[in-house]
């Protein structure tokens, strides 16, 4: 008899399903990839198979190319389609099922099953409601494996129509000018023009070049955005009083000058703190994110019992503190290539 | 206490000028009293409470929130204030904000022992932001790029009075300045200050540039290198005032029993040296008065080594008598009278420099090429004294200044409108021959001398001949030469050239000019004059 848990390997580079040989958002290339969603410190392009939700598929394929054909023609990727709440079974006698993470759009917790075990990895998630993806589903389980981006107890998201409040007040108090939200181009810049549609922004919003496609392909798994346009194909004078969507990283580029007088805004959990919106000379900071906060981190382990907390990346050290003093055995994996992305 | 923490939120997040102008005025315009006094006086850095201090707040956070995870938060935060504000435990009761006067009341109210029980309960009747707004209120040091002078202006600007008006009565009076107030906002009659050791603001000059001024109207002086003050003795105190209207007493106390009358002199304060500056002699360059300036306490030996004195230009006020409507002759006259009755230890007068006509002083001018001389000051005989800058009245005309060519060497982006653009610029000079390996040291920074559409063009270049990033900064190939015009330069022990520049700017872009023709650092060296 093995033993417990020894089919399940954190490795630098990945988790390692070691009966079935698979590896879970691995950051190198293999041959069978689980992948949770398609941001890129968790999907990347090169390997022979991956299965992910279909739409963090579609999403791979856009961003990673992970269908494009070789020399001969062929598409040397093979990509395994499965829904959410199904259930595969992969080498070895181990199952797996995609469950939503609340994350981004086809975002995954992935429960593995073997042996009379259950794991839970969760990739990237948040327990608050987003219009862009189903809600994060609480699976009990033996080992539960976390991230910890926000894993500081001064983390804590104020609920969304706070921030669509300030957002809308300060475009209606500059009609001259026209307001810049940065934001990550794939989750965060969608569920920003989506919740603004909730609250009642139906006025066309323009967007950076490099989002153009990422919203088509929201639109087509069923998220309605309203209007859409490209800054690129419009005037100064035309979008004075608007709402502009770019990447952080345009955010003081060379770009926004061709924009009337924008008001800097970035939607990033980071701005909860002021130091790190003064760092980007950002002028209306919006605290939005779409990681679980603390308060979400802490529950979230409390809710699923687990025997085991392991924390993949973020503020670890806080966290494991945290699960210290509550009497939970965790333990920080050190993972290879996981950053702080803009979020 | 919500609109004041928005208020403080606001004014974190912008960058610019007139929108930080425009947001207290309207603060001010809106709020009653006194809580906008209070807040002005926050604002300005006016208010003290001996009781609360960073450590106070770090031993309430100690009690509420795990010691391990207080500091792996205040590490990432950076701030005590903010780092609590965010932390402390939401209470189970809606909040009920204090006003900004009542904060203030109970916060002056709190000692030593009763601020650990009495902090707690005014911090459980905020939210986050009011939390933040009420310890940053309460340390002191807001820290959000408003100075008193701004504050001032966007007084002024909120009940459209004249900035210099404000800033008379302003010195005289105590938080929350409720006469003020009532000048300003009710139309009430200004505050009385006579008998109050009040700021006056300052008579200031406008660049001479081309203009030809006949010496029958104008009288010339030395434009000295020193720091200008305001000397105001009133009520048995002396106070001492810098040009932007901030009390430096503390920081030269020689000066506060010295004037044995009730006056207001305006004056340069010079600090006295080896180095014999001008034909009075006995001041030392800017560099040495450096050393006494920003200090809040002065040691026994700084006061030795570098003993102030003003040297008097002007009398705006004398026993009792205004004497600023009077013609410039008029009060020069009574200024020539009043310094025999000073003590020549810490004063002197400002000689008149005499000429036979203007080209005559063009020739002195460019005779004096001593390093505690900025130029002239060319005063209109008949001038009354007048606050602010007013054409024609008074003139600088600033000797010309120094030049040296110098390669651009790392950029960095500026901010607010300039927040897209490589704007400062870090050059240098070369250290030995550069046809024989030299390399650059850098020499000094600037962000100014260019326009708009030379930006434009720098940006450019910045971008394009990168070949390095540090952060912001963007280190170029050292392939364009600027010509860099600054006032004086000074020996450094904190630069690596071993020389700082005064007011370096941007003099022309020698886009034409190869690099290996700047300048060597010696070229600058020779220039030092302390």
């Amino acid at each position: 008899m093995p033993a417990p848990f020894s089919w399940i390997r954190p490795e630098p580079h990945g988790i390692h399903v070691v009966p079935a040989d698979c590896w879970i958002d691995p950051s190198r290339p293999v041959d069978k990839a689980l992948v949770t969603h398609g941001h890129a410190d968790h999907a990347r392009g090169g390997h022979g198979e991956t299965v992910a939700t279909p739409a963090t598929l579609a999403i791979m394929e856009l961003r990673y190319r992970t269908g494009a054909e070789d020399e001969a023609g062929e598409v040397p990727h093979r990509a395994v389609p499965v829904e959410y709440g199904e259930t595969i079974r992969l080498p070895g006698g181990v199952d797996a099922t995609y469950v939503p993470a609340g994350h981004v759009l086809g975002s995954a917790q992935i429960l593995l099953e073997h042996a009379g075990e259950r794991v839970v990895v969760t990739g990237d998630y948040k327990r608050r409601p987003d219009p862009t993806c189903p809600p994060f589903e609480v699976q009990p389980c033996d080992i539960f494996i976390t991230e910890a981006t926000f894993g500081l107890p001064v983390f804590c998201h104020p609920p969304i129509e706070d921030e669509m409040a300030k957002l809308l007040d300060r475009l209606a108090a500059y009609p001259e000018r026209c307001v810049l939200v940065g934001a990550y181009a794939l989750g965060k810049a969608q569920r920003v023009i989506a919740e603004l549609r909730r609250a009642g922004h139906d006025a066309p919003i323009y967007l950076h070049g490099a989002m153009e496609k990422m919203c088509r392909l929201y639109e087509e798994h069923g998220v309605e955005l309203g209007e859409l346009r490209l800054v690129s194909d419009h005037t100064k004078d035309q979008m004075r009083g608007a709402i502009v969507v770019c990447p952080p990283s345009a955010l003081n580029d060379r770009w926004s000058r061709r924009l009337p007088d924008p008001v800097t805004a970035m939607a990033s959990g980071w701005m909860r703190v002021r130091q790190r919106a003064r760092q980007r000379n950002v002028e209306l900071p919006l605290v939005i994110s779409d990681h679980a906060d603390w308060s979400e981190l802490t529950r979230t382990i409390d809710e699923v019992d687990a025997q085991e907390t392991w924390i993949t990346h973020g503020r670890e050290d806080a966290l494991l503190r945290w699960c210290q003093l509550h009497q939970r055995r965790a333990r920080a994996l050190a993972m290879v290539g996981r950053e702080d992305e803009d979020d | 206490m919500k609109h004041f923490a928005a208020l403080i939120d606001a004014l974190v997040y912008t960058r610019s000028r007139n929108e930080k102008l425009r947001l207290i005025a309207e603060y001010l315009r809106a709020t009653p009293d006194p809580d906008r006094g209070w807040a002005l006086a926050a604002l300005s850095d006016g208010l003290d409470f001996p009781a609360v201090k960073s450590s106070t707040i770090r031993n309430l956070m100690k009690e509420r929130v795990e010691p391990v995870l207080w500091t792996l938060s205040r590490d990432f935060v950076g701030d005590t204030a903010e780092t609590a504000s965010l932390l402390w435990p939401a209470p189970d009761h809606p909040p009920s904000p204090p006003s900004v006067g009542e904060a203030v009341g109970l916060l002056s109210g709190m000692t030593r022992k009763s601020v650990q029980a009495e902090l707690p309960e005014l911090l459980d009747r905020l939210d986050a932001s009011g939390r933040y707004a009420l310890l940053k209120l309460a340390t002191g040091g807001m820290r959000i790029g408003v100075s008193g002078r701004l504050a001032k202006t966007a007084f002024a600007q909120a009940f459209d009075v004249p900035v210099e008006e404000v800033e008379e009565y302003w010195h005289g009076l105590d938080a929350p300045y409720p006469e003020l107030f009532a000048w300003a906002a009710e139309g009430e009659p200004p505050p009385d200050i006579d008998n109050l050791p009040a700021f006056r603001p300052f008579m200031l000059a406008h660049p001479l540039e081309e203009t030809v001024v006949d010496l029958a109207d104008y009288a010339a002086e030395w434009k000295w290198d020193g720091i200008r003050v305001q000397l105001v003795r009133a009520g048995e105190e002396t106070r001492v005032y810098s040009r932007s209207g901030d009390d430096i007493s503390a920081t030269f106390p020689e000066l506060l029993d010295v004037l044995p009358f009730p006056a207001v002199l305006d004056g340069e304060l010079l600090v006295r040296g080896a180095h014999q500056g001008g034909e009075e002699g006995g001041a030392a360059s800017f560099n040495a008065l450096q050393q006494r300036l920003g200090r809040k306490t002065v040691s026994r030996k700084m006061l030795a080594d570098y003993p102030a004195f003003v040297r008097l230009y002007d009398v705006l006020l004398l026993e009792g008598e205004d004497l600023r409507e009077l013609p410039w002759t008029a009060r020069r006259a009574r200024l020539e009278a009043l310094i025999e009755r000073l003590p020549e230890s810490h004063f002197d007068l400002s000689r008149v420099v005499e000429a036979r006509d203007f080209a005559h002083l063009a020739e002195i001018r460019e005779g004096a090429r001593d390093d505690a001389i900025e130029g002239l000051m060319l005063k209109r005989r008949d001038s009354a004294y007048v606050a602010g800058r007013r054409t024609g009245l008074w003139y600088k005309w600033k000797r010309d200044p120094l030049l040296v060519d110098c390669v651009l060497m790392y950029a960095q982006r500026g901010s607010g409108k300039r927040s897209s653009f490589y704007s400062d610029y870090t050059f240098g000079c070369w250290d030995g021959d550069p046809d024989s390996g030299a390399d650059l040291l850098p020499v000094g920074k600037a962000y100014s001398g260019f326009t708009d559409e030379e930006l434009k063009k720098l940006d450019r270049h910045v971008r394009s001949n990168t070949v390095d990033r540090f952060g912001p900064v963007r280190e170029t190939d050292k392939s364009l030469v600027f010509e860099v015009a600054f006032d004086s330069v000074h020996a450094s022990k904190r630069h690596k050239s071993g020389l700082a520049m005064r007011f370096p700017r941007i003099h022309r872009i020698r886009w034409d000019k190869p690099p290996h023709e700047a300048d060597r650092i010696e070229a600058l060296r020779a220039l030092i004059r302390d």
